[in-house]
C-alpha cells in the first residue's frame, strides 16, 4: 500500500518537473553591472508572472559583448553603444533597455547635499588636478554665498573598468577640451590623480569616509546611501540637479530618430531641464541567434520590461524609457527581425 | 610439499612487486602532476601576455604608464606596490609573529597555550575579503582620525625619513595595506614557528638554564639557531602569501596608478590590477598587459623564493651541513 503510494507521488512529482522544464525557458544574458539591480529585480517579477527565468551575469560590458559576438549568451548589455559598423560586422542589434543619471558626489563638512554647485570645466579641472583645495576661486565662482573650507580634495575613480566610467569621462571629454587632449574617454583612463574605489560600492565607501572627497556614482548609489551630490551646469547653461524628471529630459532631447542603430550617448543633453550626465545601458542581440528560440524569448522578457517593468525600475533608482523611444524600438525589431 | 610453498612463495612475491611497482607509479605521477602545473600556469601567463611583451619588450618593467585609452602599459607601479606593501607586513609580522610563538612555547602558562593556539588557527581561517572589509571600514577611519595626522604632523618634516610619512590622512595607502597584510600572514609564519619551537630537545634548553641563562638567553642563542632554516621557510610562506594577497589589498590599498615616496599615499599591487581591471579588459593588448604583469608577479614571487633558498643553503654551509 505504501510502495504504491510512494511510486505514485514520485511518479506525479516527475511529471510535474518534467511539464514544468518543458514549458519554462531559461534565458541567459550577460553584460554590464550597472542593470543588475534592475536585472535582477525584472527576472524575479518575469518568473512570477510568466515562469520563464532570465539568468544575467554581471561580468562587466566588456564580458557582454564578447559573450554574445561569440553567440553564447541570448543577450548582451553595454553601457558604451557599440558603433553601426561594428554591429554590422558582428551581426548585432542594439536596443536601449533602461536609463539612469551619474552624480558627483561629495564629502565636504559643512556643505549639506544640493547646496553645491558645479560645473563640467570645473569638474575636468578637479579631476585633471589642476584645482586642489575645495576654496578655490573656480569653485567659489559658481557658489557665491557659500562657505568653503580650505580642504584638500581627494578625487575618487573607479579602479575597474566601467560603463559608469565611460559615461563620465565621455561628458568630461564634450565639455573640457583639455581632458580630451590629455586623457579621453574609455572604460578604464589613465587618472592623472585620485584614489580607485572598486564599483560604484567602492567610491561610495571611499567618499563617505574621506573628508574632502569628490567621486562620481549611479544615482540610485547616491540615494540608497545618502551621500549627498552636487548640481551640475548643463548644456542649456541652467544649473539642474539629478532627478528621474531632469533624466527623462535629458532622454528625450535625444534625438533617438536621426540616430543608427540607437547610437546615441546622452551626456550634455541639450534641453533646460536636461541632467548632463544621464546613461543608457544598451542590450546586443545576435540577428542569426545559435538559439532561435532563446533570441525570440529573449524579446518576449524585453517586450515585457517595457511594459510592466516601469514601477520597479523607478523603484531601484533608475529611469525607464520613454513611451516614444519604446515605440522606436518596436519598430526596430520589426525591421531586424523576421 | 616444498614445491608448492615455493609456488605460493613466488606469487606472493610478485603481487608484492607489482603493488609496490603501481605505488610508485601513482605517487610519481602526483609528483610530476605539480611539476607540470607549475610550468602549465607559469607557460600560459606568458603565452597570453607575449603581445605585451612584444610591443613593449623590457622596458614593460620599468615603465610607469598605464594608459588603456592610447594603449601603453607598464608595470613599474603595480610592481613597486606590491614589494613594498609586502616588505612593511614582513617588518610588522616577523617580530611580532617571532613574540607569538616564543611566548607560547616558553612563558605562556599551560592552560593558555592551547586556546590561544586555536585563536591564531582561527585568524588564519578568516577569508581574505573579510580582512578587507575589516581594513577599510575600522581600520582605515581609526588611522586617518588618529594616527596618520599625529604621523604626519611629527615625522613629516625630518630630513629623510620625514618623505616616507607626510601627506594627507587618507587612512587607505601603502601603511594601511601593509598592516592588513601582516595581519593577515602572521598566523602562518607564527604557527610554523611554534611548531618549529616545539622540536627544539629540552635537554638543551635545561642545560643552558641549569647554566644560569634567562629566558631570553635561551631563546636567542638556543632556541633560534637550533631552529633557523625552518623559521626562515615559515617567514617566506608568509611573504608568498603577502605578494599575491589581491582583495584585502584592493580594498585599501587605493588602487591610484602612482608611484609616491609616502606611505600614507594610495598605490597599486599587481593582484589588484590584474582583479580590477580584467573583467572590462576589451582589447587584446589590454588583456595581454594583464596576463603579462600575472607573469610578471610569477617572476617576483620565484625570485624571493629563490633567494629565500640560497640564504638558507648559506645559513646551513655556515653550520657544517
Amino acid at each position: 500500500m505504501l510502495k504504491s503510494l510512494t511510486r505514485s507521488l514520485a511518479s506525479i512529482a516527475l511529471a510535474a518537473g518534467i511539464a514544468s522544464t518543458a514549458q519554462a525557458a531559461e534565458i541567459t544574458g550577460a553584460g554590464a553591472s550597472f542593470v543588475f539591480p534592475a536585472m535582477s529585480r525584472w527576472s524575479a517579477d518575469y518568473n512570477a508572472a510568466t515562469g520563464h527565468r532570465i539568468n544575467y551575469q554581471s561580468i562587466g560590458s566588456g564580458g557582454g559583448i564578447a559573450q554574445i559576438k561569440a553567440n553564447t549568451v541570448d543577450f548582451g548589455s553595454s553601457d558604451a553603444p557599440l558603433k553601426p559598423e561594428e554591429l554590422a560586422g558582428s551581426g548585432l542589434v542594439q536596443f536601449p533597455s533602461v536609463m539612469g543619471g551619474i552624480v558627483p558626489v561629495f564629502h565636504v563638512p559643512g556643505i549639506a547635499a544640493n547646496q553645491l554647485r558645479l560645473d563640467g570645466q570645473v569638474l575636468a579641472d578637479i579631476y585633471l588636478g589642476k584645482i586642489s583645495k575645495w576654496n578655490d576661486p573656480a569653485i567659489a565662482a559658481l557658489n557665491p554665498g557659500l562657505a568653503l573650507p580650505e580642504l584638500r580634495i581627494t578625487v575618487v575613480h573607479r579602479s575597474d573598468g566601467s560603463g559608469t566610467t565611460f559615461n563620465f569621462v565621455n561628458y568630461l571629454s564634450k565639455v573640457s577640451p583639455a581632458w580630451k587632449q590629455q586623457v579621453g574617454e574609455g572604460t578604464s583612463v589613465r587618472w592623472p590623480t585620485g584614489v580607485g574605489g572598486k564599483g560604484n560600492e567602492g567610491v561610495t565607501a571611499y567618499v563617505k569616509q574621506i573628508k574632502g572627497a569628490i567621486g562620481y556614482i549611479e544615482l540610485s548609489y547616491a540615494l540608497t546611501n545618502q551621500v549627498p551630490y552636487a548640481q551640475l551646469r548643463n548644456a542649456d547653461g541652467r544649473f539642474v540637479q539629478a532627478s528621474t524628471a531632469s533624466i527623462q529630459a535629458a532622454a528625450a532631447s535625444a534625438r533617438w530618430a536621426d540616430s543608427r542603430d540607437f547610437h546615441l550617448v546622452l551626456t550634455n543633453a541639450p534641453g533646460a531641464d536636461s541632467w548632463p550626465i544621464a546613461a543608457t545601458n544598451f542590450i546586443l542581440m545576435s540577428k542569426q541567434p545559435k538559439n532561435a528560440e532563446g533570441n525570440r524569448q529573449a524579446r518576449e522578457f524585453f517586450g515585457w520590461v517595457y511594459a510592466n517593468g516601469d514601477q520597479a525600475a523607478a523603484e531601484l533608482g533608475y529611469v525607464p524609457l520613454p513611451d516614444e523611444l519604446v515605440r522606436q524600438i518596436a519598430a526596430y525589431w520589426g525591421s531586424h527581425f523576421n | 610439499m616444498s614445491m608448492q610453498i615455493a609456488i605460493a612463495a613466488e606469487r606472493r612475491h610478485r603481487h608484492d612487486a607489482f603493488g609496490d611497482w603501481l605505488f610508485r607509479k601513482i605517487v610519481s605521477a602526483a609528483g610530476w602532476f605539480v611539476l607540470i602545473a607549475l610550468a602549465a600556469a607559469a607557460f600560459s601567463m606568458y603565452w597570453g601576455g607575449r603581445e605585451a611583451f612584444a610591443e613593449f619588450g623590457p622596458g614593460f618593467l620599468w615603465s610607469q604608464e598605464w594608459d588603456p585609452v592610447r594603449e601603453q602599459y607598464g608595470a613599474l607601479v603595480p610592481i613597486y606596490g606590491t614589494l613594498v606593501s609586502t616588505l612593511i607586513a614582513m617588518l610588522i609580522a616577523v617580530p611580532v609573529s617571532f613574540g607569538i610563538a616564543l611566548f607560547l612555547t616558553e612563558v605562556a602558562p599551560a592552560w593558555l597555550r592551547r586556546p590561544l593556539g586555536a585563536a591564531i588557527e582561527l585568524l588564519a581561517g578568516i577569508p581574505s575579503i573579510i580582512y578587507g572589509m575589516w581594513g577599510l571600514f575600522v581600520l582605515a577611519p581609526f588611522l586617518a582620525e588618529h594616527v596618520y595626522p599625529r604621523l604626519d604632523e611629527h615625522l613629516g618634516d625630518w630630513p629623510l625619513l620625514g618623505a616616507l610619512f607626510s601627506g594627507p590622512p587618507l587612512g587607505i595607502g601603502m601603511l594601511t595595506a601593509g598592516l592588513v597584510l601582516a595581519i593577515m600572514v602572521i598566523p602562518f609564519i607564527s604557527s610554523v614557528m611554534r611548531d618549529v619551537f616545539m622540536t627544539v630537545p629540552s635537554r638543551l634548553k635545561e642545560s643552558a638554564y641549569a647554566l644560569g641563562s634567562t629566558t631570553t638567553e635561551v631563546a636567542w642563542d638556543i632556541v633560534l639557531p637550533y631552529t633557523r632554516s625552518a623559521v626562515v621557510g615559515g617567514i617566506f610562506l608568509g611573504m608568498g602569501r603577502a605578494l599575491g594577497e589581491t582583495m584585502a589589498v584592493t580594498f585599501v590599498l587605493g588602487n591610484a596608478h602612482q608611484i609616491n615616496a609616502s606611505l600614507l599615499m594610495p598605490g597599486n599591487s599587481i593582484a589588484a590590477s590584474i582583479a580590477n581591471e580584467f573583467a572590462e579588459a576589451t582589447t587584446p593588448m589590454y588583456q595581454s598587459a594583464l596576463l603579462a604583469l600575472g607573469f610578471v608577479l610569477f617572476l617576483v614571487t620565484f625570485a624571493v623564493l629563490a633567494l629565500a633558498k640560497l640564504m638558507l643553503m648559506r645559513l646551513a654551509r655556515r653550520e657544517g651541513a
